[in-house]
């Protein structure tokens, strides 16, 4: 996520330069960035990319990009030591971190050619080598020791010189480091390491010279390889993490979070099939399932307005309650009927036969056949025609379910296929609304309700599908409100009662900042001869929907004291939040263990 | 007691009643009815799954002849012919002494017919049981190769399937013991034809292909150079194995892989500096030494990286300094370690059973660690407890450890300033003696060895391993028939002879005797022959001990320096010949020997004008000595 836009950055600076090989170097380090540390959020934590040029003693002298270190000190004594640390310091959801240091040139003859690689804490003495103080760490070439925030060394390794690359890895899983020498690794040389350390390099002998390696170029020794065992414990850790004491219960647990998905985003047959095999209840009732299914099918289609009115029926206060949330949805009905999908601006356009026939564009039709729901006759045989369906379909219903990877879009279509005949669609259009009324009048003796299923979302369905093939020729001709006169000025007075209603709510409820964002985005499209491929055309994307669809979705079970989110998704957050706090508080092997893994 | 006596009938009774109902299976093995036969077999099958008791019953009860009979008969169906083969397998899961029942009923002939068929459920189904047999410890592994049609007919049913696939090359891998089977298996292109199988989906096939490279690789030249040349899916082999060794990848994979690496280099088909080898098998085979790995693992680990770097120092000093390798080795030494005695008894007999294999590993890793390197080995001996651990390893019970810890004790042997110190120290000497004493060859030839080093003039363990009686075990061991025992025990003669006291040398030719000190002069070895000459060099020191010992033995040596400069020998063998002679020659009474000797005296004046520079030189320093002499005479 961080990646895209530090890359930008990047890239802008290098114009700047106007340098090409530079260009390419940075490029390369973004990229092995990117694969070595994919869980680090460099808006959060950037990644040590060069010695900072603030962060340094005097008598370092840093060039080339802020990667080379030389030493341009006495170095007489001791008090003559410099050190430099890089630009950051090293974000524990790195997991592992690793850079290197080439010793260009040992440094002039006569001298003890004293030189320390290693990890210093903020506000650490430069004029020191890493090592020698308190949170300071250090690997020193003159004499092979390491030095842990103490003036004595322990033997460590071998000595280093002119030619050898030095490098550094820290563990941010178990808080330990080793180093390697060309390549190979010397073993653990500090342990229980505090967080939040610096790249730290130091130097006292003149003539002395050094360059870094942050990942600018591939490393000399296999880091991708010690990862890779790494990432193989961690996994192991999660995959024989114990679970629930008694037998059963954790299969139990899973199999409430799936069901509680599958109602929440209303693939009722789906869920209820799921119920009935892993034997549970399902908390809600199916027809209330149905309904936001149903709205959510029309919010999906761009049908906003046939999806408030819906809304309104099924759940009266509800936006009244939420003026905020009637104002959101009006205002994706604006875009809607830019986009010529509503049906207000459908049926102005002429451009929707079959949603005409359903819905003659009066939101009253909702209403009017109360009476006609009582009429049993009518209701058994369409009830009996839509059984049969069902029964047949059922299985096929569940099974295109699971080919479906896009959630939203029920697998009607199939259905429509089984039933064979074309001409069953306006059959369907009645019946729905019917049953429209059977759900508004709240009857909800919905007992055999797994095959109502097929038949309330069928009707929709269908001509969803159909509306999505013509938004599809609408954005391929792409034409104000689908080109109709009529629907623009429809469109342009439903603007003008949206700009009232935003008054209004200022008035009622105070500034809204959101809401006016909401609303200023949306009445730009009109400042755009094509508003599809204007800056704010975002908006168009059906996938725009979903967002909104969403928000309604979990304001309506809010109402029914349902959670507004399933466990499922809950869980899911929860871990993926769980992960980002790990990375915050320093716990490394969040690098090795991405949600993202785990959904397939 | 009457409990007993109560008891011990109950216990026949249920036995019998076991005994009946093996019986009744067995019994219907014969039924006149072939699908009573059939339904007889798969009953069987059932019943002896998973127990062991059951199996016992039936082989004693004689149904493996009859089974075999049923498997080989042309008449029975293929599908009681399967199933007769899937009981044989079964029983064979069973104890050591099951399959070796099985073995005596001649089970292998029997189903290496049975491959011939063309049914591959059957063959599959005879191949399973092949494997566990084979995979035996007690299955003699040359019954693979009797038949001489035997392995290219495996070759061939090897792609049949995945299950012939995993079969064979198991069966393969674990009959691959001699450089004869090699030979065989290579011969009937066992690489062309495993090679593909390295990138099979089935992680089970990849692991006992990888297994076959491993045992035919090793110490194979051959093997070793074919397989640097094959090509898998467009990939060199190496790269294969190096794959292979990725972190994230099973141990044991990781492990076979860098032994196949491991027996390609030291067969010279790869380089000591390649990659692969430096920077992964080396550091690999390290990993496979850390305390993480299991016993098994770090044993082997351990003893594939002292092979790997035993020729090569460059090797030697990088592992010196990979991931603290020479203090992870102390911990070898660990078991069973304090804590296990108490806490688990099942740990403690798996510590135990380890305990010996993972010393011997240390040592031998140690061993080949300080082989040549002074730095190496100084760190080596400053490791915690180490010279103290060679003492004791020197005299465990397990002839394993004793052979490793002679061969470390050898390699540190090597410094000066260990034979100074720590040696000297740790009066390492007294269980080097005490091995020599009485231990088989292989043991002796290490620990002479070492003990040459001992013997070296500025060792002070010197003075205290010649008070110990050493000559005349030195002596008994030139006579021995290994060429390497009569070398170290001349050797170790030559260094006590050197810058010695009289009563040393009279002792050493004294006991030796002159005897056998011409049968060494005359030995087929040169190595034997060069470090005599050399013993009577340093006997033929300074000039009253010259004198001394010619005026006893100086015509024995003045023909044994005859018939060395007639015969035919190196260079290298006259010139030390020259050497004695001019030593011979600083003597005041035993340079008449020589000037006594005309035929002598002619010898010298041909080698004066020989072409090789080295004997012009060691003549003229003769002549030298023989006039200094005179001068020194004539004031």
């Amino acid at each position: 996520m961080s990646g895209p836009s530090s890359g930008c950055g990047f890239l802008m600076s290098v114009v700047v330069h106007g340098d090409l090989a530079l260009n390419e170097q940075e490029k390369d380090l973004n990229q092995r960035l990117r694969r070595l540390y994919p869980a680090v959020n460099e808006e959060e934590t950037p990644l040590p990319r060069s010695w900072s040029p603030k962060d340094k003693f005097s008598y370092i002298g840093l060039s080339q990009n802020n990667l080379r270190v030389h030493y341009k000190g006495h170095g007489k004594t001791p008090k003559d030591a410099a050190s430099v640390r890089a630009t950051h310091p090293i974000p524990a959801a790195c997991g592992v971190y690793y850079f290197e240091v080439k010793i260009i040139s040992k440094g002039r003859d006569g001298y003890v050619k004293y030189m320390g690689i290693g990890l210093s804490a903020q506000g650490v003495n430069m004029n020191r080598l890493p090592g020698w103080d308190k949170h300071s760490y250090g690997y020193h070439g003159d004499d092979g020791h390491s030095f842990c925030s103490s003036g004595t060394g322990q033997p460590y390794g071998p000595t280093f010189t002119t030619g050898d690359v030095i490098g550094c890895c820290v563990n941010l899983i178990n808080n330990t480091c080793f180093y390697t020498k060309n390549g190979h690794s010397l073993g653990i040389a500090f342990t229980d390491l505090p967080p939040n350390l610096y790249p730290t390099v130091g130097l006292q002998t003149p003539g002395e010279v050094v360059d870094a390696n942050f990942g600018q170029h591939p490393f000399v020794f296999d880091i991708e390889d010690y990862m890779r065992e790494w990432r193989t414990k961690i996994q192991a850790q999660i995959d024989r993490f114990p679970i629930g004491e008694r037998e059963g219960e954790w299969q139990a647990m899973i199999q409430k979070m799936v069901a509680s998905y599958l109602v929440h985003h209303s693939y009722c047959a789906t869920a209820e099939v799921f119920a009935k095999s892993t034997d549970q209840a399902v908390h809600e009732e199916l027809a209330s399932i149905k309904n936001r299914q149903k709205i959510q099918k029309l919010v999906l289609s761009g049908r906003m307005g046939e999806a408030i009115e819906t809304t309104q029926q099924l759940y009266p206060s509800l936006l009244e309650l939420n003026p905020d949330l009637l104002f959101m949805l009006k205002v994706r009905q604006f875009i809607e009927m830019v986009n010529g999908t509503d049906s207000e601006v459908r049926c102005l356009g002429g451009r929707s036969p079959k949603s005409q026939d359903s819905y003659p564009g009066s939101p009253r039709l909702f209403n009017s056949p109360v009476h006609k729901a009582s009429s049993s006759q009518t209701y058994q045989t369409g009830f009996d025609s839509n059984y049969c369906n069902g029964v047949s379909s059922s299985k096929g219903h569940t099974l295109a379910h699971s080919h479906k990877s896009c959630p939203r879009t029920m697998p009607s279509p199939e259905l429509g296929v089984l039933n064979g005949s074309r001409g069953q669609q306006t059959n369907v259009g009645a019946e729905v609304e019917m049953e429209v009324d059977h759900f508004s009048n709240g009857v909800s003796e919905s007992s055999s309700n797994g095959f109502l299923n097929g038949s309330s979302t069928h009707g929709i369905d269908l001509e969803e599908c159909d509306g999505d093939m013509e938004v599809d020729s609408a954005q391929s001709k792409r034409q104000l409100c689908g080109g109709s006169q009529a629907a623009i000025e429809r469109m342009i007075q439903f603007g003008r009662e949206l700009q009232s209603m935003s008054e209004h709510l200022r008035r009622e409820r105070g500034k809204n900042s959101a809401n006016k964002k909401m609303l200023k985005d949306a009445f730009s499209l009109l400042a755009y001869s094509d508003p599809w491929i204007s800056p704010v055309g975002y908006q168009l994307d059906s996938i725009r929907r979903e967002p909104v669809c969403s928000t309604l979705n979990s304001a309506i079970l809010e109402t029914h004291n349902l959670p507004k989110q399933p466990p499922l998704a809950l869980a899911v957050g929860q871990a993926a939040q769980c992960l980002s706090l790990m990375a915050r508080t320093g716990s490394g092997s969040c690098a090795f263990a991405s949600v993202d893994d785990y959904l397939h | 007691m009457m409990a007993c006596l109560l008891e011990a009938p109950l216990r026949i009774s249920v036995l019998s009643e076991v005994t009946a109902t093996s019986r009744h299976y067995v019994d219907r093995l014969f039924d006149p009815d072939p699908q009573n036969v059939l339904q007889g077999v798969i009953d069987m099958k059932n019943a002896v799954i998973g127990n062991n008791k059951q199996k016992a019953n039936l082989i004693v009860l004689g149904a493996v002849p009859r089974l075999l009979y049923l498997l080989q008969q042309s008449s029975s169906s293929l599908e009681l012919r399967t199933e007769c083969a899937v009981v044989l397998g079964s029983l064979a899961m069973g104890t050591e002494n099951n399959i070796k029942s099985l073995v005596d009923c001649h089970i292998i002939p029997a189903l290496l017919q049975g491959l011939l068929c063309s049914d591959l459920i059957f063959i599959e189904a005879c191949l399973r049981c092949l494997r566990t047999v084979f995979i035996s410890p007690v299955t003699p592994v040359q019954l693979l190769y009797t038949d001489p049609t035997v392995i290219p007919h495996l070759m061939s049913l090897l792609s049949r399937s995945r299950h012939t696939k995993e079969y064979i090359t198991q069966i393969f891998a674990h009959c691959c013991k001699t450089p004869e089977h090699q030979t065989v298996l290579f011969n009937h292109s066992a690489i062309q034809n495993i090679a593909p199988l390295l990138i099979s989906p089935s992680d089970k096939v990849r692991m006992q292909a990888l297994k076959c490279f491993s045992v035919l690789a090793y110490e194979n030249t051959q093997v070793s150079m074919t397989l640097v040349n094959v090509l898998v899916d467009g990939e060199q082999l190496s790269q294969v194995f190096v794959r292979m060794m990725q972190r994230d990848k099973p141990i044991e994979m990781q492990l076979t892989a860098a032994k196949c690496l491991t027996y390609m280099c030291r067969a010279g088909a790869i380089r000591t500096d390649d990659n692969c080898i430096i920077l992964k098998t080396l550091p690999c085979l390290v990993r496979m030494c850390s305390k993480e790995r299991l016993l098994e693992e770090r044993v082997e680990g351990a003893e594939t990286l002292a092979y790997l770097m035993e020729p090569d120092v460059e090797l030697q000093r990088i592992a010196s300094f990979t991931d603290h390798l020479v203090s992870m080795l102390a911990d070898y030494f660990k078991y069973p370690s304090s804590v296990s005695a108490i806490t688990d008894i099942k740990r403690l007999d798996h510590d135990l059973k380890h305990a010996h294999e993972l010393r011997q590993a240390a040592f031998k890793l140690y061993a080949s660690l300080g082989s040549n390197d002074e730095d190496i080995r100084k760190k080596i001996t400053e490791t915690e407890n180490m010279m103290d651990r060679i003492v004791s390893g020197l005299s465990e019970s397990s002839i394993k450890v004793r052979l490793a810890a002679v061969r470390c004790l050898h390699s540190l042997s090597r410094s000066v300033q260990q034979l100074r110190t720590s040696f000297h120290d740790h009066a390492v000497w007294k269980p080097l003696m005490k091995l020599l004493q009485n231990a088989p060859d292989e043991v002796l030839v290490m620990a002479s060895s070492t003990l040459c080093n001992l013997l070296l003039e500025f060792s002070p363990s010197k003075e205290p391993i010649l008070d110990s009686g050493v000559i005349e075990l030195l002596c008994s061991l030139t006579q021995s028939d290994s060429p390497a025992l009569r070398v170290n025990g001349i050797w170790a003669l030559m260094n006590m002879a050197f810058q010695a006291d009289q009563k040393v040398k009279v002792e050493i030719v004294r006991a030796l005797g002159t005897e056998q000190l011409f049968r060494l002069l005359s030995d087929p070895d040169t190595n034997v022959l060069m470090k005599t000459l050399g013993l009577l060099r340093n006997l033929l020191s300074t000039r009253p001990h010259i004198d001394q010992i010619m005026s006893s033995h100086g015509k024995q040596i003045m023909q044994a320096v005859t018939l060395i400069l007639e015969g035919e020998h190196s260079i290298e063998v006259k010139e030390q010949t020259l050497c004695i002679l001019a030593n011979i020659a600083d003597g005041n009474t035993a340079k008449e020997l020589i000037m006594t000797n005309d035929d002598m005296l002619q010898k010298i004046k041909y080698y004066m004008g020989h072409s090789n520079v080295k004997l012009q030189l060691a003549a003229t320093f003769c002549i030298s000595n023989l006039i200094w002499n005179e001068e020194d005479d004539s004031p």
